[in-house]
This record gives C-alpha cells, structure tokens and sequence, in this order.
C-alpha cells in the first residue's frame, strides 16, 4: 500500500504525529428511551491502535457510527482532526467521511456490484476524493492485492466466502487511503484462521501506511495480536514486537466506556467484567 | 393522553420529508441516471406481462358482465362504450397500481430493507452518497415514467379484451365495438387515467422506500417492512382513487 508516487501519498500528510484525530467530550447518543452511549469521552491520537473491547450491546459500533455521524450524538461534542463534527449536515459529513475508512461488521458489500466496483465506490463517488476511471482502476487493483484479493475483480459478494467478504471490505476502506479507519468487529463470527489473517491485514495497514485506527472486537486476542506484533514486510510475516504506547484498549459496558489503557493496565485490572474478557481470551 | 398518535403523526411527518427529500433531488447533482434506467426496466419493462393479463381479462370480464346487463335493454351495442369508460377513468389506473404496487412496492421495500439491516445503507453514507439520491430519487423517477405508461397499455390490452368477448359471445361486429369504444371517450377520461397513476407512482415508490429506508430487526424486519409496503400502498391507492374520481366528476358538466 505504501507508494513513493506524491498523487498517491496518503491524505494525512497535513497531520503532525500529536493531533487528534478523533476525540469524544461527554458524548451521548441515544435511542428512544435506550442509552446507547453514556458520557463518553476519548481521545485517538495520530498513529494510536484504540482496541475496543466490549460485549455485544455495549455500544462498540455505535461508537464508530457516532464518530462520522452516522448516528445523531444526543449530546456532547465529537471531533475528527481537530475539527467539530457533531451533527453536522449530511452534506458537511461527507467531506470528512472521504478522511475516513470504515470497514462495517457484516462487510456491507453492496451486493448489486462486483468487487471491483464496490472497492472503486469511494474513488468514484466521494467528490472531494474523486480519480479518473484508469486512475481508480488501478487503485483499486492496488487494494484488492493488499488483502490478496487480487483475481475476484469481477466477481459478486455472494460469489465469496464470509473471509473474503471482510477482506474486500477493508481494501473497500482502505482503497482511498484515509488517514484513519475504523474496524467493526471485522473478525466477529470467523473462524480462528480467517481471524487472525483479518488481524493480520489490520497490522499490515497500520505498519505500512502509518495508519490511525479504532478496532472494535469482542475477543481480546485479536487485540492482543495488535499490540504485540508488527508485519515484516520483508519476510511478509509478523514478527513479535512491542511498542509501549501505539495500541491503547478501551472497554465498553452498557454504553459507558469503563477503561481506557495500555495492555499492562487492561490485564492488572480487576474489575470482574475486564477481567473476564482477559481470561477468557487464554 | 394522545401518545398513540404519535407514532402516526411521526411516521406521516417521515414519510413527507422522504418525499420533500427525494423531489429537491431532482434539481441537485449527481444524477444517478444508469440507476433509473435499470429500474425502469425493472419496474416498467419487467411488469409488462402482468399489467397486460390484468387489463385483457379485466375488460373481458367487464364487457361479459356489462353484454349481458345491457342486452336486458337491447344495447349490447354499448358494451365496448362501457368497457373503455370505466377502464380508462377507474379500473385500468386502478388495477394496475395495484399489480404494480404488489409487485414493486413489495420489491422495493424488500431490497432497500435488506440493505438496511446489512448496514450497506450506513456504508453507502459512510462513502460519500446520500441513500435518497442514489436510490430513492431513481425509483420514484422510474415508476413516475413508467406506471402512466403501463396504464395505457392495459387500458388498450383490455379493450382489446372486451372486443374478443364482445366479437364471440356477444356478435358484435368489429367496427361497431371500437367505434363505440372511441367515441365514448373524451378528452378529461384520459386526463384522469393518467392523473390516477402518475400519482399512484409517488405512493408506490415513496411507500416501498420508506418502509424499506426504517427496516429494523434483521430478516424479520424485512417480512414485516415489505408487507406493510404492500397493504399501505394498495389502501392508498383506494383512497386517492375515491378523491381524484370525486374532483373529475365535480369538474364534469351536469
């Protein structure tokens, strides 16, 4: 994915390595009655792995739709590259989203188009972000031999497996090369292999591309994996490494988010709720 | 005290936004023209064959009931007279919408339902497209163009149906039916057939979007959302019949 070509550089050259590029203050969003996020407040720094842990229900992927305002946040403010983003009008909404990748929890391929298609979606859709067709072509050609997809260009969701589907969701978020993704729990419902191959992908982009990302899950090996290996791109495979500061976890329990903290912390916790998503994991 | 309306009232005051929505599109970039031709095709090309068996054996029924009525009073010869009238003013608007509203209203709340629930509505706002433009706007633009055109094509498919009962049951001569059949209509008969299903086309398209656009609860939403798509649309269709017949026949001269 890293390119030496400046038209392809990534979009985030304007960022320096402390700005935030996404905060929550006080953030509540709501539905009818239901809680869905309660007071929320954080903030991802340019470069940071946030791990969001939590059980289904506990608001992890609302969070993610707040952020680029796919949900109304009931109150509080939300910030994306230091810029306010709370309710903004669709409109304004898509000038920031096109910063953003995000990869949905059940991939969210539009399943009327070809891989191809559904990749080129953004490039050809989003127009602060526009390329000319032969320009998206081979962007997403690009994209789709990243996540080793590259011979189902012409093929449709349904013609794929449930690991494939993920994969061609990620080059989908990644084809545009935005500063920052968000990952819906993008190994839920996968078996332990194709797992670990999406986490895989997910440490490739980041140690590549230099890449801000939000994972949301619900197993805490897959963060686990984050934190502690890095993608050799000479050998093509991870290598064990540990950088004190770049992958962060934060837990979620119905809408309140109850931890914020490195790994060492997360697993010194002995709050009964952390602890069993830790052990659990073993 | 009045909390059971507020679902209805909320729903209405959705629904209208939808609408408000998806007419402002019609003067905003991007258009997604391919998208309205493909449903075009859906909506008007693939809906062909039902509307025309539904028009042909409705005029056929039609001029056998009327044959036989009239024929008490010596005016078999009136059949085809009778047959154009109400298929034209009532029943060809009428049936078709709701041939069309069983088939698309149901087609369109069942697809845009199913991509609710798969989140590819989120993810087609998450890639910079506004769900209304891309796929609201095309449906409504489609059925807008191609119910009116279906209409007449039932319409004259169920003349046509009239004419063969008319010609074996009834004898009646070929010129003598569709001369009949031509003179009897005026030019406010085809104004309000093809009123009736420009109109309906709104309802149908907005009806199956809107109950697709507010699918939730996963694959049982969808049953849920594409059967209220059909019931709302087909009552709808009842009772703006009962207003645009009430305002023609106001119009019309004692």
């Amino acid at each position: 994915m890293t390119s030496g070509n400046p038209v392809e550089a990534r979009q985030d050259q304007q960022f320096s390595d402390h700005e935030s590029m996404l905060r929550f203050e006080h953030v509540t969003v709501r539905f009818d009655e239901e809680m869905a996020l309660n007071d929320v407040s954080f903030d991802v720094r340019r470069g940071e792995t946030r791990i969001i842990l939590g059980a289904a229900g506990s608001g992890k992927s609302v969070l993610l739709k707040a952020a680029i305002g796919l949900v109304p946040v009931a109150s509080g403010k939300v910030f994306l590259f230091d810029q306010p983003a709370t309710n903004l009008p669709e409109a304004e909404m898509f000038a920031i989203r096109s910063k953003v990748g995000m990869a949905f929890q059940e991939s969210a391929l539009f399943d009327s188009m070809t891989i191809a298609q559904n990749v080129a979606y953004p490039l050809l859709n989003q127009p602060s972000i526009r390329r000319k067709p032969d320009e998206a072509r081979a962007r997403v050609k690009e994209a789709l031999e990243f996540v080793e997809l590259g011979d189902t260009l012409q093929k449709f969701p349904s013609e794929l497996s449930g690991g494939m589907r993920r994969r061609a969701a990620i080059a989908r978020a990644v084809v545009a090369k935005p500063p920052l993704l968000l990952y819906d729990s993008p190994t839920a419902g996968l078996d332990p292999i194709t797992a670990h191959t999406i986490i895989e992908l997910i440490i490739k982009e980041r140690d590549l591309d230099s890449t801000t990302a939000l994972v949301v899950t619900h197993r805490y090996q897959d963060g686990s994996l984050v934190a502690n290996f890095r993608y050799n791109s000479h050998s093509g495979l991870l290598d064990p490494f540990r950088e004190a500061t770049s992958t962060r976890f934060m837990v979620m329990r119905e809408g309140k988010l109850i931890f914020e903290g490195d790994q060492d912390e997360l697993e010194a916790s002995r709050d009964p709720y952390i602890d069993k998503f830790v052990k659990h994991a073993d | 005290m009045f909390d059971f309306l507020k679902g209805p009232v909320l729903a209405i005051q959705e629904f209208y936004l939808l609408f408000g929505s998806a007419l402002r599109n019609l003067f905003r970039k991007p258009h997604y023209w391919d998208d309205v031709l493909i449903q075009m095709d859906t909506i008007g090309v693939g809906s062909v064959w039902l509307t025309s068996l539904t028009g042909f054996f409705s005029g056929a029924v039609m001029a056998l009931q009327m044959g036989h009525a009239l024929a008490q009073y010596g005016q078999t010869g009136r059949t085809g007279q009778v047959v154009s009238i109400i298929l034209v003013r009532e029943l060809g608007p009428a049936l078709t919408a709701l041939m069309v509203a069983g088939r698309n209203a149901s087609g369109i709340a069942s697809e845009l339902g199913s991509m609710k629930v798969t989140e590819q509505i989120d993810a087609m706002r998450a890639l910079g497209t506004d769900p209304i433009q891309k796929l609201v706007t095309p449906r409504m633009i489609a059925t807008a163009a191609m119910l009116p055109a279906l209409t007449v094509i039932a319409d004259l498919i169920g003349m046509f149906g009239g004419f063969i009962v008319g010609y074996y049951i009834y004898a009646l001569q070929p010129r003598e039916y569709w001369s009949t059949t031509w003179k009897a209509l005026v030019w406010s008969d085809v104004a309000e057939g093809l009123l009736k299903p420009f109109i309906f086309a709104f309802v149908i398209s907005l009806v199956g979007c809107y109950y697709g656009l507010r699918t939730s609860g996963g694959t049982q939403g969808v049953g849920r959302a594409t059967t209220q798509a059909v019931v709302t649309s087909s009552l709808l269709i009842f009772v703006l019949t009962f207003f645009i017949t009430k305002f023609f026949v106001s119009q019309s001269p004692q």
